[in-house]
């Protein structure tokens, strides 16, 4: 089930078990507590460890359950135990002789709620795995060697690497980066300070220029005390750092450690670091810089093998009314037959299954209700006049400005039909405006609706209470900043979240709050509704994204992974899959069915802020601080493209509604918009990079740039296309 | 090692941390606060990191106070009281030592709670919407000013070419005189011409705006006047715009307020600057302009501020120009000017006042025709030269006399050439009418009976034409220096008046003001009023007796093309020498609006009285009695060299 270095005899017991347990967090960051386990060394992985090897996931699956019904026993959860064996099928003794014991994992980590002391920003998720110990993963540096030879043996390897064939020299350079923050970490732990000064002192200026966030951190860090409740260093620890290396040099490095008898590197090695070794040519340092960056190295190969739906769900048949409203009067009893056709013609194209598509009802989702019917029509309606955009033909943009806004405007919203426009504050409040003549008016009052004629035409005209007529409202409620903001796709629901740890669902009938959904116990930075409404995705400062249904307070799904807060999220247009984007500098993508991460995609060098999935959904667009946005092939999981122009963070990022054209809006005050089509064109065919990954990026953002649009010192925080690709921005005007 | 984190880090010495137990009655050892101030700055960088976050999800730029006391608060620090501001808070050095604080002033609440000025809440937060950029290809500049073309040009050309626009047609005056005088001398430009061009050739969008017009003017000003550029054909489009200000009936000139005679007298000069320096680029040009100037003089259906354009577009272009297009027209024209002047109705009042105008202009125009045909011819008859020479000769001595003009910068043979060149060319093959040389003693026949003595007055150049000579080889050998000494000269002003009058046409009082962004007619005239005033007093004495006995004696004799008069039956001693004067005037200052002001000039409040507006309240012009012609006419013929 995976590619395990077939020689290494040496490495192989401990690998097997750490590579085990890594690739449970990886991909079964499921509903519940996912892994009481994973730092635990327990009996159950390292006991399946031989057996499993070459099963499949079957078992490892059913391990995961037993694990998860263990530690539901652990906590006397009975009723959960009994409701989640059944569904699993599991007989009533399947616990008895392989859930033994997991008292490697402390005692605390039971009540899953309970913050850490340490008042490190931890989930209640990740509190569990955290909480077990700081000392037990920490110990693992107790290793004494003698601090003095530390640099010896760093610069031992250096020399090695940079004596070494130019072909692998990229390859193993990648080696530096982890060991030299176990090193040091390591040297701290043992109170080694001043050595540990020294050596940062002297081997930090080789590192790679995008770590140097993370090595800011850990200057900072220099006694043992600090490395308790250290979210960095956790992050550090409790992940192995990976590589991708290709056998040869992979070989050559062992070759070397083993010869010069290294073992407090090799150590380092084979604890702290995993190396996926693949067959085939070394990599060029390119190719490399490309994909590492992240927090916890490269994605896994494995990580990103399993098959992802990302066609579009079949359209729902609609009968279209006749574009001429005289003509259907006309064709009242010829009805029936002028319509079938008329179906079938609109009908053909979404009629064709996607092959990539889900299923219909993979997942659940809402019954279309008359007026989503009505909407659907408008929308294609609107789609026919939709302009087509191109190189030659680029949107017009229309910037909608923020005035007077002193407390801080930290998000923007449009519907879907452009016609409300919602922002979030710093100051917690959440304002509505209307951008068409059309005001906002709110629903009368329970007495005033009992006076009402329930059976006139109007009725849903008369309902509205005139005298409350204005172009915005104010929404106050929550505590703190309010990060996120999402319009529901039928317009009648906005959804917040905000610094105070809640998120809330406003009704724009009544411009009341509606829901307040707590889960997350730290800010929440992004929320969103799916395309389908219904269902929507929140992620915070608790590392952890969770989806959930308007009608259910608590939520249906965590997806817990991400080494650092997650910072946006996303839903594919098709709702099954949920992308979210994080300071860890990944962004995984997740089947909402069953909350397995079935993407991880390294390459950006800082935190991402945005988040854009094609119109097709085949392709995922990423912003992050560097400036850069990235393109990712969903199907394949690969980096297809590389855009370089902007001097900030990015901040919002919007295909047009065809998916010609990426516009991406940033920080520097700038739109800018990419030529999307070839941007994925060019890379479409190449079937070797699908089968290895190794992607080769030529830089041709120059020519992917359609435009470069200046705002008046606004910082440009959101986009959207209209229905006919015209280019909306907003932004606060701060002078 | 310590001195590295020094400087990454902020620091807190052992010593703040022991005062800082100390004020709490602490004593702390050395140990103890060693680890104690490690630990704390640990602990800032640590929350310091974290807010950064806050604000990366605030989108700002700026750490502020709260993101920190939010990163606080998620660690489980008790938040700090104070300032919460989102401005950066002031932070003071302590003269004394290397002490730094925030300021924290106190506040006196008493003041403040009965405060009457109560700050109001800041305007309410709104969204606006514009369209950025039409199709993607947007103005760089919202306004839209800037053709999308120039997206074309490098960056520091169009910024450039921004500033300077921005700058001439902004508010700030001081830096319109320096964009101005950069446009005039900057070597680099000539890739921005096209652009510079297509803004002066909005001059028909605003013509609302006479300040606007006014500016884009001076813009075309500027452009000619850069001898590093080689307008070419582009001198063509510049005409057009500034003929647009000469001859079309402005929107801005529906009210009466609005000053377009001015913006009219300067558009002309700058026509006939265009025209001496880069005549020769266009072919036929001279011909065009005269061609179109006709048209409007010819079309009675233009309003008369369009007449008045022509008549003084006519003029700038020099004496010849009147010979061939105005004098020919002129039996035709004023039949039309004298029935507009004669009608008293309260109605006509304003189109009287503008009737006036033109009267004027016609009136400085053919007297430098009268005047500038005498010297031409005699200069002809003196040096017995071919009539090439006395071609030349015209035209040098009508560049220093003619009033309005500045003169080129380009050496005067070339500009001589020009001209000489274009009338040649006009002549040859001429589809204005046929055009046969009038005599001068028939033109002046012919004038005088239409304008009376007031044309007489300024004809009286026997010592003038000496003063010319004089005058021009001075200012051949110096254009851009003030004419020579008579005119500020007390003796000559008070023996001979009327030469002092001549000797005030000096081109220099109206060029000089070339940089001056006021139009230098406006200019000139204060300088004309004021000699005028000196005129007056010193030659009052001579004439005061003489000329007001003359006035009374012709009350009921005024003639009847200016049949009225209020002056009539004022029967006031000043007005009357004031005739002489104003028609002394009229010669200096070239505008024939003058005289209707000068009849009131002697008396002193009214100076203070703006001339235009005056002008324009004035239901009657000069009023020329016969006597005074009769004695003009003795003068006259004293001193006409016939």
């Amino acid at each position: 089930f995976r590619a395990v270095p077939d020689d290494g005899g040496l490495v192989d017991a401990d690998e097997d078990k750490d590579i085990k347990t890594e690739a449970s967090n990886d991909s079964w960051g499921n509903n519940n507590a996912n892994d009481g386990r994973l730092l635990s060394p327990s009996p159950g992985s390292s006991a399946s460890a031989g057996s499993n090897k070459s099963a499949a996931g079957a078992s490892e699956e059913q391990q995961t359950l037993l694990a998860v019904l263990q530690f539901l026993r652990k906590n006397k959860l009975t009723e959960s135990v009994e409701i989640l064996r059944r569904e699993a099928g599991l007989p009533e003794d399947s616990l008895e002789p392989k859930g033994a014991e997991s008292s490697g994992a402390g005692s605390g980590g039971a009540s899953g709620g309970v913050d850490l002391e340490g008042g490190d920003a931890s989930s209640l998720l990740t509190a569990g795995e955290d909480q077990p110990d700081v000392n037990v993963v920490l110990s693992a540096y107790s290793q004494q060697g003698d601090p003095a030879l530390y640099e010896v043996y760093y610069s031992g390897l250096k020399r090695f690497i940079e004596s070494v064939l130019d072909c692998h020299r990229a390859e193993l350079s990648q080696v530096f980066y982890p060991l030299f923050v176990h090193m040091y970490l390591e040297l701290v732990y043992n109170n080694h300070e001043s050595e540990a000064k020294a050596f940062f002192e002297k081997f930090s200026g080789d590192q790679e220029c995008y770590y140097e966030d993370d090595l800011r951190v850990l200057s900072s860090l220099t006694k043992k005390e600090h490395m308790r409740g250290n979210e960095t260093l956790l992050d550090f620890r409790t992940s192995k750092f990976v590589l991708r290396i290709s056998r040869d040099s992979y070989q050559l490095l062992k070759r070397h450690l083993q010869e010069r008898q290294n073992n407090q590197i090799w150590n380092i090695i084979q604890e702290h670091l995993y190396i996926d070794i693949f067959d085939g040519m070394p990599r060029s340092k390119s190719q490399i810089d490309a994909m590492s960056g992240s927090l916890a190295g490269e994605a896994k190969r494995e990580a990103n093998k399993a098959k992802v739906y990302y066609g579009l769900l079949k359209e729902p048949e609609i009968e279209l009314p006749l574009d001429d409203e005289d003509e259907e009067a006309e064709n009242e009893e010829g009805k029936p037959k002028k319509k079938k056709p008329k179906k079938d013609s609109l009908g053909s194209k979404s009629k064709k299954q996607d092959p990539n598509a889900p299923s219909q009802n993979r997942i659940p989702l809402p019954e279309l209700k008359d007026s989503d019917k009505l909407d659907k029509i408008m929308y294609m309606k609107e789609a026919t006049k939709r302009i087509r955009l191109g190189p030659d033909n680029l949107p017009s943009i229309c910037f909608y400005s923020f005035l007077n806004a002193y407390q801080g405007l930290t998000a923007v919203d449009f519907t879907d039909d452009s016609s409300l426009i919602a922002g979030g504050f710093a100051d917690s409040t959440v304002r509505v405006w209307s951008v068409t003549p059309k005001k906002l008016r709110k629903v009368k009052s329970a007495a005033d609706l009992n006076l009402i004629d329930k059976e006139s035409d109007d009725v849903l005209e008369r309902i509205m209470d005139e005298k409350t007529a204005s172009e915005s409202k104010i929404l106050c409620g929550h505590s703190g900043p309010v990060y996120g903001i999402s319009f529901s796709p039928d317009r009648n629901y906005l959804l917040s979240s905000s610094e105070d740890g809640t998120v809330r669902l406003w009704s724009l009938q009544t411009f009341t709050c509606l829901v307040g959904y707590k889960g997350h116990n730290y800010p929440v930075w992004d929320t969103q509704f799916s395309p389908h409404g219904y269902y929507f995705v929140s992620g915070g400062h608790d590392r952890v994204a969770r989806l959930w249904a308007t009608d259910h307070y608590q939520p249906l799904r965590m997806f817990s992974g991400h080494l650092a807060d997650v910072t946006c999220t996303r839903f594919h247009p098709n709702s099954n899959y949920v992308a979210t984007g994080s300071s860890d500098r990944t962004i995984r993508l997740w089947d909402v069915l069953n909350g397995n991460c079935v993407r991880i995609f390294t390459g950006h060098k800082g935190p991402i802020h945005a988040l854009a999935f094609s119109p097709n959904g085949k392709f995922l667009a990423s912003g992050a601080t560097d400036g850069r946005v990235l393109l990712w092939d969903i199907g394949h999981g690969l980096m297809v493209g590389e855009l370089k122009g902007h001097t900030d963070t990015i901040y919002s990022l919007r295909f047009s509604r065809d998916g010609e054209i990426l516009a991406s809006g940033s920080m520097d005050n700038t739109v800018r918009l990419w030529d999307a089509t070839k941007a994925f064109d060019d890379l479409e065919t190449d079937d070797f990079t699908a089968a290895t990954g190794h992607i080769h990026l030529q830089d041709n953002s120059q020519e992917l740039l359609l435009g470069t649009y200046m705002t008046k010192s606004t910082p440009v925080i959101h986009l959207h296309f209209t229905r006919r690709n015209l280019l909306l921005a907003a932004g606060a005007y701060n002078p | 090692m310590a001195d590295r984190e020094e400087r990454r880090f902020a620091e807190i010495s052992r010593e703040s941390v022991k005062f800082m137990a100390e004020s709490t009655g602490v004593e702390l050892g050395d140990d103890v606060a060693g680890l104690l101030a490690e630990d704390v700055c640990y602990r800032l960088r640590e929350a310091t990191q974290s807010s950064s976050q806050f604000m990366r999800h605030a989108k700002r730029r700026k750490l502020t106070v709260e993101d920190f006391n939010r990163a606080l608060h998620w660690s489980n620090v008790e938040a700090i009281c104070g300032y919460g501001a989102q401005d950066t808070l002031p932070f003071r050095s302590a003269k004394e030592g290397e002490l730094f604080f925030i300021e924290d002033r106190d506040i006196n609440l008493v003041e403040l709670a009965l405060a009457t000025n109560i700050p109001k809440g800041c305007a309410e937060t709104m969204v606006r919407v514009n369209v950025s950029y039409m199709d993607g290809k947007g103005n760089l500049e919202p306004q839209g000013t800037v053709p999308s073309a120039v997206q074309s040009l490098s960056d520091d050309l169009l910024k450039y070419y921004q500033q300077i626009t921005r700058a001439i047609l902004g508010e700030d005056p001081h830096l319109m005189k320096v964009a101005l005088l950069d446009l005039q001398s900057n070597a680099k430009i000539a890739a921005l011409l096209p652009y510079f061009v297509y803004v002066i050739s909005g001059v028909k969008s605003v013509s609302h705006d006479l300040e606007q017009l006014n500016r884009l003017l001076h813009m075309v000003k500027s452009l000619v006047q850069n001898p590093y550029l080689y307008l070419g054909s582009y001198i063509r489009s510049l005409v057009s715009s500034v003929m647009y200000c000469i001859l079309e009936p402005l929107a801005a000139s529906i009210n009466p307020l609005n000053d377009h005679w001015t913006l009219r007298d300067y558009a002309a000069l700058l026509l006939s600057h265009i025209f001496w320096t880069h005549g020769d680029l266009v072919s036929g040009l001279y011909h065009q302009i005269l061609v179109s100037l006709q048209k409007v003089l010819s079309d009675p259906v233009r309003p008369l501020c369009s007449h008045y354009g022509a008549v003084v577009g006519l003029h700038a272009l020099g004496w010849k120009a009147v010979e061939r297009v105005l004098f020919p027209h002129l039996p035709a024209y004023w039949a039309n000017l004298q029935a507009v002047l004669d009608d008293y109705s309260v109605s006509n009042a304003q189109v009287k006042a503008d009737g006036h105008k033109v009267y004027g202009a016609i009136l400085v125009a053919v007297e430098r025709l009268l005047k500038m045909k005498a010297l031409s011819l005699s200069q002809q008859s003196d040096g017995g030269s071919s009539g090439q020479t006395g071609f030349a000769g015209g035209s040098i001595c009508y560049r220093v006399s003619s009033p309005g003009l500045s003169p080129p910068p380009e050496p005067l043979s070339e500009a001589t050439l020009g001209i000489a060149s274009h009338l040649q060319a006009g002549g040859a093959g001429c589809p204005l009418e046929e055009w046969t040389p009038v005599p001068l003693p028939a033109m002046y026949c012919e004038l005088y009976s239409f304008f009376g003595d007031s044309l007489a007055v300024r004809f009286s150049t026997g010592p003038g034409f000496s003063s010319y000579s004089a005058l021009k080889s001075s200012q051949l050998s110096d254009a851009r220096k003030e004419p020579p000494g008579p005119t500020s000269n007390p003796d000559t002003t008070r023996k001979m008046p009327q030469l002092t009058a001549n000797l005030n046409i000096s081109p220099r009082h109206d060029g000089s003001p070339r940089t001056d962004p006021t139009p230098p007619s406006l200019a000139a005239t204060g300088s004309g009023r004021s000699l005028t005033r000196s005129c007056s007093s010193s030659s009052s004495v001579q004439r005061s007796r003489s000329s007001s006995r003359s006035g009374q004696r012709s009350a009921g004799l005024s003639r009847d093309v200016f049949p009225k008069a209020r002056f009539t039956s004022s029967q006031t001693g000043p007005p009357a020498f004031s005739f002489l004067i104003g028609g002394r005037q009229m010669g200096l200052r070239c505008q024939g609006r003058r005289p209707f002001q000068t009849n009131f000039a002697p008396t002193p409040p009214l100076s203070a009285v703006p001339p235009r507006a005056y002008a324009h309240k004035l239901p009657v012009i000069g009023r020329v009695g016969k006597p005074v012609r009769r004695w003009a006419c003795s003068h006259y013929s004293l001193h006409l060299p016939l």
